[in-house]
């Protein structure tokens, strides 16, 4: 089995992997090394065509993969370590990594530090237990993006999509600009789950209907799907009899939210975050197991791909620091607590010695109201939406001046 | 004979369905000097009720003395540990228990150890605090149960994929995508029409499961039918698979064994199945009654279980007859013609004894049947790169770099699985998944299913377009890009 020894090791190269790994490097980790499964590096950013990419980040407005090539450039003009069509199999928390591609078989990984950059999944058909047959012609949205981006292939002429996340409504406008049509999507929330910007863009440009309060109770056909009944639901989201509806279709996308992938960090030892799906992490990004750290994706699911840039260049520095052993036992942990109206905030403990930048996301729409943190910072938000993601800053300064280990973060009126 | 312009095969026995019946028949057959052809009328064989089995090899103490069930269930599970060393396919022999949970039903479970110990099962009874040693996360108000040792879980697919190829590689034929159509019995002869084709017969095995009645009658036999009864069950991911070691059955009720919580074998935890009179034999729709009441059932078992932990769902029509009980027999009617029918729980277990008496049927039909010297009763199995440990993945990958490559992350499956599978005679996403299960895990295909139907374009010679998730009317992808959205004008 080929031995491969590495200051800092970052499983995946999509954004987030792409982003800790230059960090890591510019931190003076000198064998820093990217495993990646795809061919290429970028991740699922590659089949996201569109634009709109890099905002905060460039100032532009950027497509996904055009996004992934600023990176990959950076990367190149480095001695950074690649190995593409490789797919780890194994984490041990003493750092050990078992990978495999078929150009080397097996190789055992020793790394001084870890990040976790794995990205998330689809949830699934399965998952919500549709009720039905089981034709071909169903698919999660991202599935069906990947066909028609990459591959060249539309799935089917008429579709009905489940869930307004954003990679529902971009289908939406992708299956519209193939030429297929779109019946409707449909969504269980009183609101669309994906970014204003992209209801207005994909759905309302193209006169795409949008069922709120509703979801899919049937799916019908045998072979391939022939329609799928749809109805609206109450409160608990339980179907409202007489509102049935059948709409034919051939094809059902299913955007109906993403699981951070852990199993890798589970089967490791990383304790998991049983709202995020993710790790918890300290204020350096570090999960429990001492060296190994989680950003992007896998640590929570972002809006925005510049967010993931962001949060990751911060694991990236921590984990090259830990691999330099230049990291210090912290005197003093403050526990972050997710308060009303905050459904998670990451990172889930602090010291006070370090800079930090929070991400959270609020349970249901607000407006007119304030993020308060802690009693240290409160900051005056015009409209919260659980589609996109709140982060504020706060110093080592203001966290020295908070009594007691418990920072409460959450939303008050005005 | 019929006038037809439809090409003509004949052979000596010709097996109507391959499902696990159908299948194990033809492995049987294929030990004696006879030419045997198997019509399929799926894409692929085992894709009819075999594939929803609860892959349960039942202990044999549930069935009803006197009954065929009770005359093949236990034969066949001695048979399964042989059986599954020879074609090389998982049995994992985990055990059985019915639980009780008052003293009125222990009482029934003491009937249940009695009948079993008759038979020569091996059974145990276990108190209270013996079965929450052996199984901690069962209901702790349980109490007792009724222990078989020999009981175990297969994977029904695997099996009747290998019982297949192991007849092939002993001279049987089988055809798919060939749904029997019309059946004749004429001057000592027997004739069956597909789509494309007239097969002449001397001796035909009705195995066609749901349709076996409707093949019965198409040669004037209509002294059975079947009654369709479905079953839904739940699959949990893998990450709570040691929840339970063996199969959990509660007390069996009046039509049904209940619902059970069972490791299957290929290690996901799963609970069903329901038991529903359905009028259509194809209905294969879950429902949220359904759920309800499967998850009902087997949370009284295992408090724990977690319903955000399922991953997938599915249902099957159950062949069972209105006789209650399997129909093994020659036709009273048609003389060469072998019924197989109404095989439902413990159908699959009782599979290779029902396939043994076989030939007893069809020589006193008047075939004889000499064995072959050459037979081969072994199969190669498959490689489960994820079995293997670090070193051995590490050599397989330096002889054959293609199970470096991964293609279904949920379950470690690689390249060289897939390719083995569809040169094993997978033709179909759905195929691929029920041999090797990629496609098969928390995903649900959702990264892998572009890259396995990119492989099996590329392997069947055919265009992605042609690709289907189970044959014939299931293109997974149904246009190429622009296709839609540009058209001639000129």
């Amino acid at each position: 089995m080929k031995q491969v020894h590495v200051d800092v090791a970052v499983i995946g190269g999509g954004p987030a992997g792409l982003a800790a790994s230059l960090a890591a490097r510019k931190e003076g980790a000198e064998r820093v090394l990217i495993i990646e499964r795809n061919t290429e590096l970028g991740g699922i950013l590659q089949q996201c065509i569109h634009h709109g990419f890099g905002l905060h980040r460039f100032k532009e407005e950027l497509t996904g993969p055009e996004y992934a090539q600023r990176f990959i450039d950076f990367i190149k003009e480095t001695d950074i370590e690649v190995m593409l069509e490789t797919m780890v199999l194994e984490v041990t928390p003493e750092r050990k990594i078992y990978a495999v591609n078929s150009e080397s078989g097996m190789l055992e990984i020793h790394a001084k530090s870890i990040v976790l950059a794995m990205g998330c999944r689809e949830r699934t058909r399965g998952a919500l237990r549709i009720p039905g047959g089981r034709p071909a012609g169903v698919y999660s949205a991202g599935t069906a993006q990947r066909y028609v981006n990459i591959d060249g292939y539309v799935p089917g002429k008429k579709a009905v999509i489940l869930g307004s996340g954003d990679i529902g409504l971009i289908m939406a406008r992708r299956f519209t600009l193939e030429g297929a049509k779109v019946e409707a999507v449909v969504e269980v929330l009183p609101y669309a789950a994906g970014l204003t910007r992209n209801v207005v863009q994909c759905l309302e440009d193209y006169d795409i209907p949008l069922y709120l309060q509703s979801t899919v109770i049937e799916i019908h056909g045998n072979k391939r799907i022939e329609a799928v009944t749809i109805a609206q639901v109450d409160e608990k989201w339980n179907p409202i009899p007489g509102t049935e509806r059948k709409i034919e279709c051939d094809t059902l996308l299913l955007s109906v939210g993403l699981v951070p992938e852990n199993e890798l960090s589970s089967q490791a030892g990383v304790a998991i975050d049983p709202i995020t799906n993710g790790p918890l992490v300290d204020d350096a990004m570090m999960t429990n197991l001492p060296g190994i750290f989680a950003c992007g994706n896998v640590l929570h699911v972002h809006d925005l791909v510049d967010n993931v840039s962001k949060e990751s260049e911060r694991a990236g520095m921590y984990a090259g620091r830990y691999a330099l052993g230049k990291s210090s036992e912290k005197a003093r942990r403050i526990k972050v607590q997710a308060g009303e109206n905050i459904r998670y905030v990451v990172p889930h403990e602090v010291s006070s010695e370090e800079p930090v930048e929070f991400f959270m996301r609020v349970q249901r729409p607000q407006d007119d109201v304030a993020l308060d943190v802690g009693g240290l910072r409160r900051i005056r938000k015009t409209s919260v939406r659980p589609s996109e993601m709140l982060d504020v800053k706060i110093t080592p300064e203001q966290l020295q001046s908070l009594e007691g280990d418990t920072l409460v973060i959450q939303i008050v009126e005005q | 004979m019929k006038v037809t312009d439809k090409q003509t095969l004949t052979a000596q026995v010709v097996i109507v369905g391959g499902g696990i019946i159908g299948t194990a028949t033809a492995r049987e057959l294929s030990r004696y000097n006879v030419d045997v052809l198997l019509l399929e009328a799926e894409a692929e064989v085992g894709w009819g009720t075999t594939k929803a089995n609860s892959g349960i090899v039942h202990g044999g103490f549930h069935e009803e003395p006197g009954t065929l069930k009770a005359k093949y269930c236990f034969p066949g599970n001695q048979m399964y540990p042989q059986l599954c060393e020879e074609l090389d396919v998982c049995f994992k022999q985990n055990g059985i228990l019915m639980v009780g949970r008052t003293p009125e039903e222990m009482e029934t479970v003491q009937e249940y150890y009695k009948r079993g110990t008759e038979r020569g099962v091996k059974l145990q009874l276990l108190s209270r605090e013996e079965l929450l040693e052996q199984e901690p996360n069962l209901d702790p108000e349980l109490a007792g149960a009724l222990y078989a040792p020999e009981g175990g879980s297969v994977m029904p697919f695997e099996l009747a994929a290998a019982l297949m190829e192991n007849a092939v590689q002993n001279g049987v034929r089988y055809e798919v995508n060939a749904k029997v159509i019309g059946a004749w019995a004429e001057g000592g002869k027997k004739y069956l029409e597909t789509a494309e084709k007239v097969i002449e017969a001397d001796y035909v095995i009705n195995a066609a499961g749901l349709f076996s009645d409707d093949l019965a009658r198409m040669f004037g036999d209509d002294y059975f039918s079947i009654r369709p009864r479905k079953g839904e069950e739940y699959i949990f991911d893998l990450s709570v698979k040691d929840m339970v070691k063996s199969t959990i059955f509660p007390v069996p009720g009046k039509i049904s064994k209940g619902i059970l919580v069972i490791p299957t074998a290929a290690g996901n935890l799963m609970m069903g199945p329901t038991g529903d009179n359905v009028d259509e034999k194809e209905d294969l729709g879950t429902s949220q009654d359904g759920f309800n009441r499967v998850f009902d059932g087997a949370k009284s078992l295992v408090p724990g279980l977690d319903p955000r932990k399922i991953i997938a769902q599915f249902a099957g029509v159950r062949a069972a007859s209105d006789r209650g009980d399997f129909i093994v027999e020659l036709s009273p009617n048609v003389p060469g013609l072998v019924h197989l029918a109404g095989i439902e729980s413990p159908g699959l277990t009782a599979a290779p004894a029902i396939a043994a008496d076989v030939p007893r049927l069809l020589r006193e039909a008047g075939l004889e049947l000499e064995e072959k010297e050459d037979f081969n009763p072994r199969r190669s199995g498959v490689i489960r790169f994820h079995t293997l440990s670090r070193e051995e993945q590490d050599k397989l990958v330096q002889e054959d770099p293609s199970f470096g490559r991964i293609i279904c992350r949920c379950e470690s499956i690689t390249e060289g699985e897939i390719v083995d599978a569809i040169h094993r005679g997978a033709r179909t996403l759905d195929g691929i998944k029920f041999r090797v299960r990629a496609g098969a895990g928390r995903c649900q295909g959702g990264f892998c299913q572009p890259f396995i139907t990119q492989i099996l374009s590329r392997e069947l010679g055919i265009p992605v377009t042609q690709v289907t998730k189970a044959g014939p009317g299931s293109e997974q992808v149904k246009y190429e890009a622009k296709e839609l959205s540009e058209q001639e004008v000129l």
